[in-house]
């Protein structure tokens, strides 16, 4: 598949990922939204690899292993989503526990 | 000797100095003491400067003391121009201000030695910035004179300055010589450009090609600001209110000196004004219009001292007239003559003053001729002086201006005749209500009349002497041929102006018959006052009515000034100060402080502490870069 | 059409709906069911371009681990549809119109790209198999596996400490 076809595909849930954390008021949803979006990076990072490994095998070189970095950075960013989310949703059990409520306004903290 | 004139203004500037400086230590006889002989060695040195004039095939020196202003081609120096003008004035200001020095030490000592010490400080700062004017060899050398005893007019008037009224006379004063000193300016400024120079030597050599527009809008403008230094129409009205200053005051400044440096511009500026023919017309109808009005005005004053100003103001008049018709020399006369009476005038009335316990109003004087032999006798031969009277000294200046004047028109010497006959009038009536006839005032006032001390006698009988006999330097050619030494002796300074125009005078039978005629009225509006008023007693002090008033009230002119220029002046500072300052100034100024605070009252709402408004406006930043990184 | 090419096109558009019901459910469960289909199709796209372990591994991890987290908690919370706040009308509004403008400048920059005729391969190529992939993985980046269990170990930390009761 041209490229030009990941890419679309991937900026299109990226945004829609956006739209998702600016629009909604429970912390978890925008949590969600956010896993969204690293999916999205993800998938576009792949389609890229594979457009380089094309590239090299055209170019006939041998026992190319030109997009390898490239999934093996996908694989990291999934070991650091899952840490993430962890730690994520301990803070919003706290948070629930404190206010009893998961609206994302009642933090407004920031302001002082 | 002549290139030590610089040590005629410096002794003044050092008696300035002295008494100024020390003057919470010094004594008051010390500082008299020092406050005269500065004068004195002035006078000294005026006196060898003159011998030295006086020489025959005396050619004008100019001595250079160092560069003021040099920028480029635009040389203006520090020099002194020592020529047969400035050495008479010279004399003339040291002369009679050594008197005034002297007699100002018995006068003022009733005052405390800080104010004493302050008093004599002014006065030799004053003579020292007469001198600069005189001496001066350029237009601004005379304007820095000029300033200078402007402002040591102020600060005399004001010189008792816990009175606010004094205050007022004083500011008033300073502002209107001001509005005179800003068209002076102006006409230097022009000078300046016209010529290149303000040097006398350089810019009367060149005077000859310049266009006769061009020399009319000079000449007027300096003659403006001669008119606000010199007390002619219309800016004069300061001079009657500068009476609120002590009598030795107004008896140098506002009768001997200052006021005659209008004259002293105009007379050395002479080619400049035989150029522009126009501006002479108005110098001459402006000085006839002021000699009248002030006579009018001086009838029906009863304070001695306003008397003697407005008479002042129409003396200053017929010198303007002088101007006017070309009589250079005639004006320099009545100058000196009118210093040596005007300041014996005054004088005389400041030792009344002094008998009297301070009381100025005539209509409560009367007899002191028992008292105060001779402050009346020196006071009478002031009168008869003024008044014109042959062989006194008044006779001889007013009559050579006054026969000049009929030359150019006749009208101007009916006109002129009738404000002699005012003088006589007014000045008799003065003599007459002060010494003559019965003691008018207080009991307590009687036991006090006495008279003054030697330090005050003194100088009035030596200015009677002078005034007596300072005619006799202007003896005019129709009585002795070739006897007029005051003219031989200004010839050079106004031979250019000579060759331009003749002056005129009437044949000799015309001028026997003018002064025949004008002396005999003279003499008849005398005695008409001396006997009209030799029987006043106080049941004539009557409220004045009808046209009385309105000369009493000086034809409501100050009335005048303040509805038509000082209201609509306070109406207009108090709207820029309401309305400009307040509301835009301060409005402005202040609205941006307010705009800054309102500005950051607003942004402040965005932080809002809400998580989601802060993702939102980071991905609207994103966006921007986006857009500013790859499209722009 | 060959059959790659209707594969992926079936498989984009169920991402790109399934992402919307993500983000338009009011239902939070609902939200995170549409998140798994998401996931999973995703994953196809993943075996469409041959990386076979990234496909399992992201349902694994993902869909698997990190979802089901997320269904435990939801359910703790005891959330249902009545209970959600609903953020401010202009505010949703602005939301979506940042993310258009930024989709639609993301678009614009990437169209001029010089990529136009790349080609990424699809159903084939050997870097996706584990084999290839553990070769580099063990050879030239075991230290950050390795520091990525100390990751963990610290992420596990934290959410015990955040947890804690008192």
């Amino acid at each position: 598949m041209p490229i030009n076809y990941y890419i679309f595909l991937a900026v299109v849930i990226f945004c829609i990922g956006v739209i998702g954390v600016l629009t909604r008021r429970n912390a978890i949803i925008i949590f969600m939204c956010i896993e969204l979006m690293l999916n999205a990076v993800n998938l576009l990072l792949v389609a890229f690899s594979k457009m380089h490994y094309l590239e090299s095998v055209e170019r006939h070189v041998v026992a190319s292993t030109v997009g390898t970095e490239a999934q093996l950075f996908v694989f990291f960013i999934m070991v650091v989503a899952a840490a993430e989310v962890s730690v994520g949703l301990a803070i919003i059990v706290m948070m629930y526990r404190n206010t009893h409520s998961v609206d994302v306004n009642f933090l407004n903290r920031l302001k002082h | 000797m002549s290139q030590l004139v610089y040590l005629v203004p410096l002794f003044p500037l050092i008696g300035f100095l002295i008494n100024g400086l020390g003057r919470k230590v010094m004594p008051k006889s010390l500082t008299s003491i020092v406050g005269s002989a500065t004068i004195l060695a002035s006078f000294v040195v005026s006196v060898l400067i003159f011998n030295e004039v006086r020489a025959v095939g005396f050619m004008p020196v100019t001595v250079r003391l160092f560069d003021f202003i040099h920028i480029g081609t635009l040389n203006i120096p520090f020099a002194f121009q020592v020529d047969q003008l400035s050495a008479l004035f010279l004399l003339i200001i040291t002369g009679v201000g050594f008197l005034i020095h002297i007699y100002s030490a018995s006068y003022m000592n009733e005052e405390a030695p800080p104010h004493y010490a302050r008093y004599f400080a002014y006065l030799n700062l004053f003579v020292f910035s007469m001198l600069l004017l005189v001496l001066g060899s350029n237009f601004v050398i005379l304007f820095i004179g000029w300033e200078g005893v402007g402002l040591c007019s102020y600060l005399l008037i004001g010189f008792w300055f816990t009175n606010n009224d004094y205050n007022y006379a004083a500011r008033k004063a300073f502002i209107m010589n001001r509005i005179g000193d800003l068209a002076f300016l102006i006409g230097i400024f022009w000078i300046l450009f016209q010529f290149g120079s303000v040097n006398y030597s350089e810019v009367f050599a060149h005077v000859q090609g310049s266009s006769p527009s061009v020399m009319t809008g000079i000449t007027l403008l300096l003659f403006i600001g001669a008119t606000g230094k010199s007390a002619q129409i219309p800016l004069y009205t300061w001079l009657p209110d500068a009476m609120a200053g002590p009598t030795p005051v107004s008896a140098l400044i506002h009768a001997a000196t200052m006021v005659t440096a209008g004259i002293y511009m105009i007379a050395r500026s002479n080619i400049m004004y035989t150029l522009a023919p126009a501006t002479q017309g108005v110098i001459a109808v402006i000085g006839l219009c002021t000699a009248i009005l002030a006579a009018t005005i001086a009838i029906q004053q009863n304070d001695i001292k306003k008397v003697l100003a407005y008479s002042t103001v129409s003396q200053l008049g017929y010198m303007f007239l002088g101007l006017g018709v070309g009589a250079y020399t005639g004006a320099v006369f009545h100058v000196m003559t009118h210093a040596f009476f005007k300041a014996l005038l005054f004088l005389g009335a400041g030792s009344v003053i002094h008998a009297m316990g301070g009381e100025q109003d005539i209509r409560k004087m009367g007899g002191l001729k028992k008292f105060m032999p001779v402050t009346r006798w020196t006071f009478f031969i002031g009168c008869v002086a003024i008044a014109g009277i042959f062989p006194f000294s008044g006779f001889f200046s007013k009559d050579e201006i006054l026969s000049h004047a009929y030359a150019h028109n006749p009208v101007l010497y009916v006109v002129g005749l009738l404000g002699a006959l005012f003088t006589a009038f007014y000045m008799f009536r003065l003599y007459t209500l002060t010494f003559l006839g019965g003691f008018r005032g207080t009991h307590d006032q009687e036991h006090h009349l006495h008279e003054s001390p030697a330090a005050i006698t003194g100088p009035l009988i030596v200015l009677a002497i002078l005034a007596a006999l300072g005619g006799f330097l202007g003896i005019p050619e129709y009585i002795a041929p070739n006897a007029h030494v005051l003219e031989k002796f200004l010839s050079p300074v106004f031979a250019s102006s000579e060759l331009l125009v003749a002056s005129v005078s009437p044949p000799p039978a015309t001028e026997w018959v003018l002064t025949i005629v004008s002396l005999l009225l003279i003499l008849g509006v005398s005695v008409w006052a001396w006997r009209k008023f030799r029987g006043y007693s106080s049941a004539d002090a009557k409220e004045a009515t009808g046209f009385a008033k309105i000369l009493e009230n000086k034809w409501y002119v100050d009335e005048l000034y303040d509805a038509v220029i000082v209201k609509p002046l306070n109406a207009l500072a108090g709207f820029l100060n309401n309305v400009v300052e307040r509301l835009g100034l301060d409005g402005l100024v202040n609205g941006v402080g307010k705009a800054v605070q309102y500005g950051s009252r607003q942004i402040r709402l965005l932080q809002s502490g809400q998580v989601g408004a802060y993702i939102l406006l980071m991905v609207i930043g994103v966006v921007v870069l986006i857009i500013v990184q790859i499209f722009l | 059409m060959s059959i790659t090419q209707i594969l992926f096109w079936i498989l984009s558009i169920l991402t790109v709906f399934s992402a919307l019901m993500v983000i338009t459910r009011k239902n939070p469960v609902y939200s995170v069911l549409w998140l798994i289909i998401a996931f999973m199709s995703i994953s196809g796209h993943y075996i469409l371009l041959n990386a076979q372990f990234l496909a399992i591994v992201n349902i694994i991890v993902y869909a698997g681990a990190i979802m089901v987290l997320f269904l435990f908690v939801i359910m703790l919370m005891n959330l249902n549809a009545d209970a959600e706040p609903q953020k401010n009308k202009w505010l949703q509004l602005a939301g979506v119109v940042a993310g258009g403008c930024l989709l639609l400048v993301l678009i614009a920059a990437l169209r001029e790209t010089e990529l136009r005729n790349k080609i990424a391969q699809t159903g084939g190529g050997s870097i996706g198999l584990i084999e290839n992939l553990g070769q580099v993985l063990f050879k030239d980046y075991v230290l950050p596996f390795e520091v990525s269990s100390v990751l963990f170990l610290s992420a596990m930390v934290g959410a015990v400490v955040i947890g804690k009761k008192n």
